[in-house]
């Protein structure tokens, strides 16, 4: 089993690596760099600034040196804000991305998983219905429809409801208010409802079928405890291998979320370095998250080996 | 008073494609401490009746009718109040225990599960009660298998296990569908006679479900013959075998090959053989063998021998008869003297050439020659193609430039001759019955007019009485075409039907190889009797006093200390050594046996 | 728990009269017309078809038209205020913010995003086909190699490197096709890579091998048949992924660029002007919502016309 998690892990570093090269010549094959646009500096000043961001060595010694700093934490600086270093606009982004994200995904996981499960316990009737419209708007609908929607509705107009003011803040973090979080958590959430609620329940609709779900209800075991103690572990099986795919998701949907409501994180960066061909941020971002992604994945294979005791470690 | 009494029970199912009435009012009753058997055959409802009864049945099923429990009206019972009798007072063991077992608990809980839903004991007392169940059927080291998972467990295991849960809470009636038929023939011995045991100890009334005579025969005392949703006929279990009177029991009885009765009356037999007539196949010393990735950092691999050593010969219009249960290498051995799968070493040469010699095209020539008929139908045919197109592939792919017209008469041809309409050339596979599709497979290996044709257990998925029309077809077309066979199946009254000469495999490897007679009436390998020992036969008197001979365990095919199972005097006890192979010795003129250690 | 039909019964009851046979396709046709939704959504798709490639002749008006005497107007039938709107003429839809007729811009939105959707899946199929199959096919090491590579891939935000070659080149027409098509093939070469080795695996192709059937006609008359139906059903479901990815692209600014329009750009406009003009938004959003749903209504409806599992 240990043999197992650490050839994945050390499988998972060429990967990395792959994506880091990958993400750095793209960047620097793209014409224009971190100063046009700009008034026109004096060349010798032109020459220093390049000096310092490296860019006046040969391709491949960038590329070496990129390398050699990343081993040691360091992510360069940012080419556009030159007070800063990539590092830092990172940690300055993260925790907001981070909450925004990690909120999502828990909501995702609840609000999908019950609807999933409920939906295949009452197949081919009302509630499997209505749970599976939810979930096809959820899909089709993009977060930029639903955001201004529902920032409409909450935010502009307001909504009041016995008295109860539930109208909420059209924008901005105020530090990770709960009343700022509320409207992105939902938006950036909605597709993730949508497909996990699908995926638990054609999963578990086959567990319900199979055989040993038969033998369960022929040994006289209440319906509460034939699902919660044979179904759903099978059934729910499948969710750990969405881990990876989900956070993937949540990660695109972050792009819009924080630029519709303007929330400083690390997406917001991402979008506003490439359009501004801030190579080092860009290349930073998406280390990051090609990163956390790998890894969200290899816990996740881990764990599917751990929970399902047929599979054979090899 | 009956233990479980069924009046006017009524099942139908509505599908998108129309309504099935899968059964059709039927009454009976079990009574007390009696074994009460439903024979029928696939599609007869005999399952959905049972389903039905106990409230297990598909969404889209309706009953009707009254099932009573010692008077007490299940149908319609109310969820919580069926779970008080289901599970404790009527228990169920279905077919296949591999799925049928929750893969994610260990044996112990699910055992202990029913013990402390119905009966409120505590989990020591329930632990007890369940160690000591399965003392009661027989599976030594109860606490070990308690806590091992049911993948962990061989197939006759987990069935045993399945009948620890379905007695554990000393139930009235035990209703087991098909409970041996997916296991190996020496397995279903060993169950049936668990199965006896508790009728007698624990005075449980079993209803069983089976398509097999045998087993009925086996431990039943009345029976209930089903066709179509409907009985035909019932009685005590002398009357049903001895004198039936429907003739729909009369089919049954006589499709049936007997193990002890080679020639039926109104069935084909196999044309006589003679010795002297050349030589088509020699098998010499065949291995195959696949490695198996091991656990590890770096992956080691251990050789899974699949077949271990096999030697034979085949003549002109002989038929060879291979058996043994499952993992004996069996479908490997057919599928490497095809070349559908790389063996590993031995030779094969046919006619007098090296198979391993001729080159791709040569090969591919030689391929007109012998062909397979798979076990399968459904799978056998390609869904997508017209059954015509599928009888004309090889004609398509071996006689290069046979022009269409020549090959819808020879499709035509084969068709009536497999007894098909020739009409039906356009039609697919899944509109036909597994029985026609059989036609279809045997059609399609003979229309190059083979000299040899392997059946990989050609007629194991078939009913009773569909498997004995096939086999009549294939014993009388050999006789008008003359060619080998090599039949494989693990069913050792079949194979009697058809063989001149059987061979007996275990774990690829060679125990006796003699002609027809000699084995099934002189058998000397302690695994042939054994195996000949569990094969029921539709006779409730002959079968009930068969002297039963036990078998170990099957070891698993990774342990090198497998093939000397029978011979233990000469097993170094190291599952990974070196050991040595016993030799196949001719006890009398083409009688071989292999090397074993004196009952 | 399907009940078993008696089907000697059925079979005796195809009596020689009919010498054609009810193939699967005619089976998986016949099921596929019986699912209501998926019947409408195909009626509904081929509407939006017509009007996007009858677009010109639908409306007096061309889509770059720009009149800015009547921006923003609310659509002809649901006039609320001003004069100022009285005076234009049949703007079904209403008008944009700098004036131009938003019923043709959302009929040339169709046409555009429709179009990358086909082509882009087009592209996702070719490379994930091919891929797939010749992974599936040959099998092991490579096999497994292959599919490494995929799996190295699938666990990245595709989409990021989308954004960064859109920057990169400068958001070239083309390459927005080509690298879309880039996104989906990986789920495409898996679902056809998973088909063929486990239709290599059949018995079916076992007889046709000791039929002595070539492995080029194993491809040909065995696997390729099998393979079509899933890949069929998986891309109906891409081509809604395709045109979700082409609008999110948009959104972000990334994608169509003026004067040329899709729905992602139109819904993007239609955002922020959503509270005094929310037309603007309603119908372009209306159209691709509506258009989404029908493909993903046939694709569930092909899954189970192909594939009719117990319910």
């Amino acid at each position: 089993m240990h043999f197992y998690a650490v050839r994945r892990i050390l499988g998972a570093i060429p990967t990395l690596f792959v994506i880091i090269t990958l993400a750095f010549f793209m960047m620097r094959i793209a014409p224009g760099g971190p100063f046009d646009g700009e008034r026109r500096l004096p060349p010798e000043i032109e020459r220093n600034i390049a000096a310092a961001y490296n860019l006046d060595r040969p391709l491949h010694e960038q590329y070496l040196i990129y390398l050699g700093n990343l081993l040691q934490g360091d992510l360069g600086p940012s080419f556009r804000n030159r007070d800063f270093t990539v590092s830092q606009l990172i940690a300055v982004g993260l925790p907001v991305s981070l909450r925004l994200g990690v909120s999502a995904i828990i909501l995702a996981l609840f609000l999908g998983t019950t609807l999933g499960v409920l939906a295949a316990l009452n197949q081919n009737r009302a509630a499997d219905y209505s749970v599976m419209t939810v979930a096809m708007i959820g899909i089709t609908i993009p977060s930029f429809v639903t955001a201004p929607l529902l920032t409409l509705i909450f935010g502009v107009y307001g909504v009041s409801i016995f008295g109860l003011d539930l109208s909420l803040p059209v924008g901005g973090w105020n530090g990770g208010a709960l009343r700022n979080m509320i409207l992105p958590v939902t938006v950036l959430a909605l597709p993730q409802v949508a497909i996990i609620a699908r995926l638990v329940r054609g999963s578990m609709i086959e567990v319900l079928h199979s055989n040993y779900v038969r033998t369960a209800r022929a040994k006289g075991l209440s319906s509460y405890r034939v699902v919660t103690r044979h179904a759903l572990r099978a059934g729910l099986l499948p969710l750990v291998s969405y881990i990876g795919p989900a956070a993937a998701g949540l990660a695109t949907g972050s792009l819009i979320v924080e630029q519709i409501f303007g929330l400083p994180g690390i997406g917001r960066y991402f979008v506003q370095g490439a359009l501004n061909r801030d190579y080092t941020l860009v290349l930073g971002v998406v280390i990051l998250y090609a990163t956390a992604i790998i890894t969200l994945n290899l816990v996740a294979d881990i764990l599917y080996r751990v929970l399902d005791p047929r599979v054979k470690y090899d | 008073m009956a233990v479980l009494t069924v009046k006017d029970l009524d099942v139908k199912f509505h599908t998108p494609d129309g309504d099935v009435h899968a059964v059709k009012t039927v009454g009976f009753d079990v009574r007390e401490g009696e074994c009460l058997g439903v024979v029928g055959e696939s599609g007869s409802g005999k399952s959905q009746m049972m389903l039905a009864a106990i409230g297990l049945l598909a969404r889209n099923g309706r009953t009707a009718g009254s099932v009573l429990y010692r008077g007490k009206e299940l149908v319609g019972l109310a969820q919580h109040k069926l779970n008080q009798v289901r599970g404790s007072k009527i228990t169920m063991i279905f077919q296949d225990p591999l799925t049928s077992l929750t893969p994610h608990m260990r044996v112990g809980d699910q055992i202990m599960e029913s013990l402390r839903t119905h009966q409120k004991m505590s989990r020591k007392e329930a632990y007890a009660q369940a160690l000591a169940t399965m003392e009661l059927v027989r599976i030594p080291e109860g606490a070990r298998r308690m806590r091992q998972y049911p993948h962990e467990l061989s197939g006759g295991m987990r069935q045993r296990v399945m009948i620890v849960m379905a007695t554990a809470c000393k139930p009235d009636l035990l209703i087991a569908d098909e409970p041996t038929t997916s296991l190996d023939v020496t397995v279903q011995a060993q169950i049936l006679e668990i199965m006896r045991e508790l009728k007698s100890k624990l005075g449980t009334s079993i209803l069983l479900i089976s398509h097999d005579m045998g087993v009925i025969a086996s431990i039943c005392d009345r029976v209930q013959v089903m066709r179509d949703g409907e009985f035909v006929e019932a009685g005590p279990i002398e009357d049903i075998f001895y004198r039936p009177k429907h003739p729909y029991t009369r089919m049954l009885l006589d499709a049936m090959p007997r193990i002890d009765r080679p020639k039926r009356p109104g069935h084909a037999v196999p044309a006589p053989m003679d010795r002297h007539r050349p030589v088509l196949l020699t098998v010499e010393n065949m291995k195959v063998h696949f490695p198996i990735r091991m656990g590890g950092f770096i992956p080691k691999y251990k050789p899974l021998r699949a077949v271990d050593g096999v030697s034979f010969t085949l003549h002109e219009g002989e038929t060879l008869g291979v058996v043994g249960e499952s993992g004996c290498g069996k479908s490997t051995l057919a599928r490497a003297i095809l070349k559908l799968v790389p063996k590993t070493a031995g030779t094969v040469v046919w006619c007098g050439r090296d198979l391993d010699r001729e080159s791709r095209e040569e090969l591919r020539a030689l391929r007109k020659e012998f062909q397979i008929i798979f076990q399968d139908p459904l799978a056998s045919l390609d869904p997508r193609m017209t059954i015509g197109e599928s009888i004309a592939e090889p004609l398509r792919s071996l006689e290069a430039g046979i022009d269409k017209t020549k090959i819808e008469a020879r499709v035509g041809e084969m068709l009536k001759k497999v007894g098909l309409d020739p009409a039906w050339i356009n039609r697919y596979p899944h509109e036909f019955s597994g029985g026609q599709n059989q036609r279809v497979g045997v059609a399609r290996a003979m229309i190059l007019k083979p000299k040899m044709i392997i059946c990989d257990e050609a007629v194991s998925a078939l009913d009773v009485s569909i498997q004995a029309q096939i086999v009549d077809l294939i014993l009388s077309l050999q006789k008008e075409f003359g060619m080998s066979l090599i039949f494989i199946s693990h069913d050792l009254s079949v194979v009697r039907q058809v063989s001149h000469r059987v061979m007996v495999l275990y774990l690829g490897r060679v125990m006796e190889l003699a002609d027809c007679d000699s084995i099934y009436q002189d058998a000397r390998h302690p695994y042939t009797k054994a195996l000949i020992a569990a094969v029921p036969i539709p006779d409730p008197k002959l079968e009930r006093a068969k002297p039963k001979i036990p078998l170990p365990e099957l070891p698993s095919p990774l342990d090198t200390r497998a093939g000397l199972t029978f011979l233990k005097s000469k097993q170094i006890d190291d599952p990974d050594a070196e050991q040595y192979v016993p030799q196949l010795i001719e006890v009398a003129p083409g009688h071989f046996v292999a090397e074993h250690d004196p009952v | 728990m399907t009940p078993i039909l008696p089907s000697e019964r059925a079979a005796l009851m195809n009596r020689a009269q009919n010498i054609k046979g009810r193939s699967l396709w005619t089976d998986a046709r016949r099921r596929l017309f019986r699912n209501r939704a998926a019947v409408v959504s195909l009626a509904v798709l081929g509407t939006i078809a017509l009007m996007a490639i009858f677009a010109p002749l639908l409306s007096p008006y061309t889509y770059e038209e720009a009149d800015f005497s009547l921006v923003s107007c609310a659509p002809d039938w649901w006039r609320m205020e001003t004069a100022r709107c009285q005076a234009g003429g049949a703007h079904w839809f209403g008008t944009d913010a700098v004036g131009r007729d938003l019923f043709v811009r959302t009929l040339f939105g169709a046409r555009v995003s429709l179009a990358v959707g086909l082509v882009a899946t087009g592209v996702s199929l070719l490379i994930g086909v091919t891929y797939g199959a010749t992974a599936g096919f040959i099998g092991g090491r490579i096999d497994e190699a292959m599919m490494r590579f995929v799996d190295v891939l699938y666990s990245l935000p595709f989409i990021f490197f989308v954004i960064i070659l859109m920057v990169v080149f400068n958001r070239n027409f083309i390459l927005l096709f080509v690298a879309i098509g880039a996104v989906e093939w990986l789920t495409m070469a898996r679902i056809v890579r998973g088909q063929t080795l486990s239709i290599k695996q059949k018995e079916f192709v076992e007889a046709a091998r000791a039929a002595g059937v070539s492995s080029f006609g194993i491809i040909r008359r065995h696997i390729v048949p099998n393979v079509v139906g899933p890949v069929v059903v998986y891309v109906t479901l891409t081509i809604p992924a395709v045109i979700l990815a082409e609008s999110f692209l948009s959104f972000l600014g990334l994608g169509i660029q003026e004067p040329m329009t899709s729905w992602g750009v139109l819904i993007s406009e239609g955002a922020t002007q959503m509270e005094n003009a929310p037309w603007i938004l309603a119908f372009p959003a209306l159209f691709m919502a509506v258009t989404l749903f029908c493909f993903n209504f046939i694709g569930d409806g092909l899954r189970d016309a192909l594939d009719p599992q117990d319910q």
